[in-house]
């Protein structure tokens, strides 16, 4: 599984909260820059969470180098986009603002702006991570690929569906035609939205819930990506205080009725576990899209280990 | 590990104590809030006889329907189907509808043909469903409603699953400063017939005004002034029961509960609200560390378990033992991780009591499994 099964150009990547999106992301960032490739990694919540996962200081509101992938030409640049900042950025392609520009986030009219709708504040993270996706410099494109790590699965469905939200405040103008364009490339194949979860039941249902709501918005869901998957231990194994005993002895390890009972029940609530992890892959597996497994890292994710996520995402 | 341990948290004390009259459970999201806040309500009724409401926000929708919470309706019903003839306590839930919480602040406040237009103003609309912190703002409201209709003797509140767990404090101060802020006012200044805005202020606002005209039709700016006049008459009365609510959260019939899973974005998370309500004078009760992995027996140790595997795989006849030591060997190393992560916030409030809950093998969805959970909060 290469570049070539990760057909878009836009990776929008989504999940319930803390399954591991901006891990997710940032490892896609990195597996899809491998063979002298440029990808940007973008995040939009305001949260510098792609600075923590890379142990820097935080983001400016500027696409900068901040990796290269394992063993292989390429370069990850991130961006952490301000909605306040996007907003300036707009105007300034309509006037020039220069100091007036500051002046007014000063007085607290861009904060204003921005939350007075919603609706707005998307719009204008949406259509940057757009412009960022369709940019050209002298004939090239600027990104191979563009990964954005975005809101969670409760807010993704309004997030993407600028045209619907900004409809209800602009019925016409910049901020309608701007919402219009970055409707159409998230409905375009250029688009992919893949959603991270855990094998546990709310991140599942939640996932099915967001794969359900972006189909019906028609915009295109890409990979379902399992993270923190656990080795299948056990599986079909006959868990009896004998078996379990006689390994204890062969091991040399205390075998008193205590500690065989104690392991016994571990084993078994490993094995409930298991079988609750079966039904919700089952699940996820009858959503029909492809579904990609992660696994639990055990000394959490490191430079090396998001190095060997992003090898495991690209099939390496 | 962290050398002083926190004191146990004596959670049947808080709930049995007739002057405990408000418990909120709040932490980041995910972490069990809503769970504990629904097992703690059918602790209060069941085994303290004491009439509780339960006031939860986007209940997962399996737990909502075994509390019988099928509906949005905004009102507490009460749970059929527990425990509390020993005790004669009884147990009402509800489930947090901020659309209509707000529909009913404005309609509390304001004209019938006022809150008709502000209902049908587009920004009304947005800001009633979708501005970040309504949600904490309405449950606030809620919040207070519940308390000055003085018919419960225990209110537990489960908080909405915000980004940070300060939001639920900062919201609806936020909101209101919004609501009654300077930059309305600006655009209202025409509305209210006096000097005309741009006049009033600088340059750049000026500037700002015709971009935004330009750029979102001057139809938006017409909505949103007409929006902000109709709000004018509701602004004190916002600001003031945000307020009360903010003074009740500091009297000592409050309890705050952190309720924090054994993660670091958790446990940080915790320790930022600890500060902040030690900053605001609020009654921080203790931490619930929720989701906390034990061992059956602690006669093989980690090195020991993944030694021991290593050695049968390689004799190759004991595949279930060596299996099972290693599942042991993961719990092990799961425990050591969780009580690393607890020791940030134990070692910074070493004062605060805490309590663990274990994580059940499946998630928890009806009374029994909250009963469960009751009892292990109990300690
Ligand atoms: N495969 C993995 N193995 C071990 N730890 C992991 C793995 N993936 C993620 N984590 C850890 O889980 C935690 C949450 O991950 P991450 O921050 O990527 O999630 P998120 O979905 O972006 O969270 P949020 O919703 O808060 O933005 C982090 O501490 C991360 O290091
Ligand atoms: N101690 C526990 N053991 C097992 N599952 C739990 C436990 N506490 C919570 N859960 C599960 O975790 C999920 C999130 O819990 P919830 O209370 O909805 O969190 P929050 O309200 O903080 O977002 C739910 O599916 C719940 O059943
Ligand atoms: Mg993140
Ligand atoms: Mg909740």
């Amino acid at each position: 599984m290469g570049r070539n099964e990760w057909p878009a150009r836009l990776h929008v990547v989504t999940g319930k909260g803390g399954t591991g999106k901006t891990t997710v992301a940032a490892a896609l960032a990195l597996g899809l820059a491998a063979g002298g490739h440029r990808t940007l990694l973008v995040e939009v919540e305001g949260r510098q969470g792609i600075a923590q996962l890379f142990g820097l200081e935080p983001l400016p509101y500027k696409e900068l180098r901040i990796a290269t992938p394992p063993r292989a030409d390429g370069e990850v640049r991130a961006l952490a986009v301000d909605p306040e900042e996007a907003l300036l950025e707009y105007l300034d392609m309509f006037y020039k603002l220069g100091a007036a520009g500051r002046a007014l986030r000063k007085i607290g009219a861009i904060d204003f702006a921005t939350t007075i709708a919603p609706g707005l504040r998307d719009v204008l993270l949406t259509g940057k991570v757009k412009e960022a996706t369709t940019r050209s410099d002298s004939g090239r494109r600027a990104y191979d690929a563009v990964v954005l790590d975005a809101p969670p699965t409760g807010r993704i469905g309004r997030f993407l569906n600028v045209t619907t939200e900004t409809a209800r405040l602009a019925k016409m103008g910049p901020i309608k035609t701007q919402s219009d364009g970055v409707s159409s490339l998230l409905r375009s194949p250029i688009t992919s939205v893949h959603v991270v979860t855990l094998l546990e039941e709310m991140p599942v249902q939640e996932s099915l819930d967001a794969i359900e709501e972006l189909t019906a918005l028609n915009i295109p869901v890409g990979r379902i990506i399992v993270n923190g998957a656990r080795p299948p231990l056990l599986a079909g194994a006959r868990l009896t205080k004998t078996e379990l005993k006689r390994g204890l002895i062969a091991a040399g390890l205390p075998s008193d009725p205590a500690s065989v009972a104690g392991l016994q029940s571990e084993a078994k609530a490993h094995l409930t576990r298991r079988e609750l992890e079966e039904s919700l892959r089952a699940e996820l597996l009858e959503a029909d899209h492809p579904v990609v497994e992660l696994p639990l890292l055990d000394g959490g994710v490191d430079r090396d280990g998001l190095n060997r996520l992003s090898e495991l995402l690209m099939g390496v | 590990m962290a050398d002083q341990t926190a004191p146990l948290l004596d959670v049947d004390a808080l709930l049995a104590d007739p002057a405990t009259r408000i418990v909120v459970c709040c932490g980041a999201g995910g972490v069990g809030k809503t769970t504990t806040a629904a097992a703690l309500g059918l602790r209060a009724a069941e085994v303290h006889g004491r009439r509780t409401v339960v006031l939860t926000i986007d209940p997962a929708r399996r737990l909502a329907q075994s509390m019988g919470l099928t509906e949005l309706d905004n009102t507490p019903r009460q749970v059929k189907g527990i425990d509390t003839e020993a005790t004669g306590g009884e147990l009402h839930a509800m489930m947090l509808d901020m659309k209509r919480t707000f529909d009913e602040v404005v309609q509390t406040h304001t004209s019938p043909q006022r809150a008709a237009e502000i209902f049908a103003n587009p920004f009304y609309q947005a800001m009633s469903s979708t501005f970040s912190g309504t949600q904490e703002y309405m449950a606030m409201e809620k919040l207070g409603q519940l308390r000055s209709a003085d018919e419960w003797d225990l209110i537990i509140v489960d908080t909405p699953p915000s980004r940070s767990a300060l939001d639920f404090l900062d919201a609806p101060a936020r909101l209101s400063r919004f609501l009654d802020g300077r930059m309305l006012r600006m655009l209202m200044a025409p509305a209210r017939g006096g000097r005309s805005m741009f006049s009033l202020v600088t340059a750049s606002f000026g500037v700002f005004s015709r971009a935004v005209q330009k750029i979102l039709g001057a139809q938006l700016l017409t909505d949103l002034s007409g929006f902000v006049a109709a709000l004018d008459s509701m602004f004190g009365g916002f600001r003031q029961r945000a307020d009360e609510t903010y003074r009740i959260l500091q009297d000592p019939q409050t309890a705050f509960l952190l309720v924090a899973a054994p993660e670091r974005d958790a446990v940080r998370e915790a320790a930022y609200f600890a500060e902040r309500l030690v900053a605001e004078r609020m009654p921080l009760a203790g931490l619930v560390l929720n989701r906390t992995h034990e061992v059956a027996f602690d006669t093989i140790s980690l090195a020991e378990a993944e030694a021991a595997a290593a050695q049968l795989d390689a004799e190759g006849d004991q595949q279930v033992t060596a299996e099972a030591l290693r599942v042991h060997a993961g719990l092990l190393r799961q425990i050591e991780r969780e009580v690393r992560v607890a020791a940030r916030f134990t070692d910074a409030f070493p004062q605060v009591p805490a309590v663990a809950v274990t994580a059940q093998p499946a998630d928890v969805h009806d009374v029994d499994g909250l009963r469960t959970i009751g009892t292990a909060l109990a300690g």
